[in-house]
């Protein structure tokens, strides 16, 4: 029997390698560096960029110019207000992340920003913290937490509204709003308020940052490669993995690599 | 220390004497220091172009000077080509880097505007790989203050920045996403995509 045994397993040999390989990139991908250096991974492209779509239009239609009537009809310091008042309601959540993460630094200084800017600042509405030169907010989302776990980035993701996205910031924004601590505390008007400020904040950001995002929708050739790879670039820079070691050599570069090279499949 | 010392006198008085950052290259590589004067010229350009009241064309033609004098456009070019620049004729190479020169004067010459009242710092120098990495802050009214690095190189045969990486978006990266798209809507035509970078920006 064995000689019959024999050739089929190797036959098999090059299908269990493969399989050893892909098992292996899967785990180098669990790395929390490993990532930093990896170029696009985006299967759902079709079906992303059908949302894409629906996003470009439903900016045109209402976003831009709704975040552009918004900046004209709101005078700047009221505009600014509610801006660090919803930043300040981030706070809460950004916390239990750092937590998450063991990350104690960034835990007091995120609670030390929240005391100071809800008491001194008014609950929110001004920002001594910044002012008093403390530590900028830490912004940690569950995304980053499982990031730092050890979690995969996974495939590219657009979602509807929200934006671009990836498999694992797609699951840490969802859970962000159930581990966010006002959630539980808030009562009902005031959670609407809380939702109000932060689609304000989001039309703030889209009037302050308008020519650079009116560029990438409408001016570039293809916007959802752009917006792709912008916020891929900027992703993986919030969440460190980026040094300068992740960018090729332009001088011996062919162009036939991939755009980012891995530092660590060397 | 003495011979960093003199390296560096040495390096100060060239730039002096040329009164440019541009040090012709010897047989020295590429130096932090050297790095570093490039950059801190390439800053102090923009501050001055920043600070100055000169109208949106003014500055446009301001930054086009900065970019030809202190970015290497002609790898940029390339390295945005990507693949395609192998199956490129001299000829083709030639006309798509004076395009992409324009473009890009144009594009970001254009947002250069809303710099206006700030100022750049540089940091540190570290090196990478086979070049220099310089970290400068931008420090612009009304927003938080932001990363931009500059990657630097003597393969040119000069000191020259072939990227710069604003909180971690390349310029080369970006744009090679763009040319890219641009050509396979040209169904790779090369001399189709020059014309086209002709008017956009």
């Amino acid at each position: 029997m064995l000689p019959v045994i024999h050739p089929s397993f190797r036959r098999l040999a090059p299908l269990v390698a493969l399989i050893g390989v892909t098992v292996l990139a899967a785990c180098a991908g669990g790395q929390p560096d490993a990532q930093a250096g990896r170029g696009t991974f985006d299967p759902y492209e079709e079906q992303n960029r059908e949302v894409h779509a629906f996003n470009k239009d439903f900016d045109r239609k209402l976003v831009r110019p709704v975040s552009k009537g918004y900046d004209a009809a709101v005078p700047d310091d009221i505009e600014g207000a509610i801006l660090r008042f919803s930043d300040n309601t981030s706070l809460p959540g950004a916390i239990v992340n750092n937590i998450l993460q063991l990350n104690m630094k960034a835990a007091i200084e995120d609670t030390a920003r929240l005391v100071v800017n809800t008491t001194v600042g008014l609950g929110g509405l001004f920002d001594p913290a910044t002012e008093m030169g403390m530590p900028a907010a830490s912004d940690a989302d569950f995304g980053q937490t499982l990031h730092v776990w050890g979690a995969g980035e996974g495939a590219y993701i657009e979602l509807p509204v929200l934006g671009p996205s990836t498999q694992r910031d797609t699951f840490g924004t969802v859970v962000d709003v159930f581990t966010n601590p006002l959630r539980y505390v808030l009562n009902d008007p005031s959670r609407a308020i809380n939702r109000g400020t932060s689609v304000a904040k989001g039309l703030t950001r889209r009037s302050r940052f308008s020519d650079t995002i009116d560029e990438v929708l409408y001016d570039s050739a293809d916007s959802y490669a752009q917006s792709r790879s912008i916020y891929l670039q900027g992703r993986r820079f919030e969440l460190g993995g980026t040094g300068g070691e992740t960018y090729t050599d332009p001088y011996e570069d062919d162009g036939s690599t991939a755009v980012m090279e891995d530092p660590y499949d060397q | 220390m003495t011979n960093d010392t003199s390296r560096r006198t040495f390096v100060l008085s060239a730039v002096a004497l040329a009164g440019t950052a541009l040090v012709p290259l010897d047989a020295q590589a590429l130096t932090e220091e050297r790095a570093r004067t490039l950059v801190a010229q390439v800053v102090r350009e923009i501050n001055q172009t920043i600070e100055s009241s000169g109208s949106q064309a003014a500055v446009i033609r301001k930054f086009e000077q900065i970019f030809q004098r202190y970015a290497d456009v002609s790898i940029i070019a390339r390295s945005t080509l990507g693949a395609d620049a192998r199956r490129a004729s001299n000829a083709q190479m030639q006309a798509f880097t004076n395009a992409f020169r324009g473009y890009i004067t144009r594009k970001y010459g254009k947002r250069f505007d809303e710099f206006r009242g700030g100022r750049i710092e540089v940091n540190s120098v570290r090196e990478v790989k086979s070049w220099h990495e310089v970290s400068a802050t931008a420090y612009l009214p009304g927003q938080s203050p932001f990363e931009v690095r500059f990657l630097v190189s003597d393969k040119s045969g000069q000191d020259k920045f072939f990227d710069m990486v604003v909180e971690g978006i390349s310029l080369r990266l970006s744009e090679r996403e763009e040319i890219g798209a641009m050509l396979d809507q040209r169904n790779g035509d090369i001399d189709a995509l020059i014309q086209a970078l002709q008017n956009a920006g």
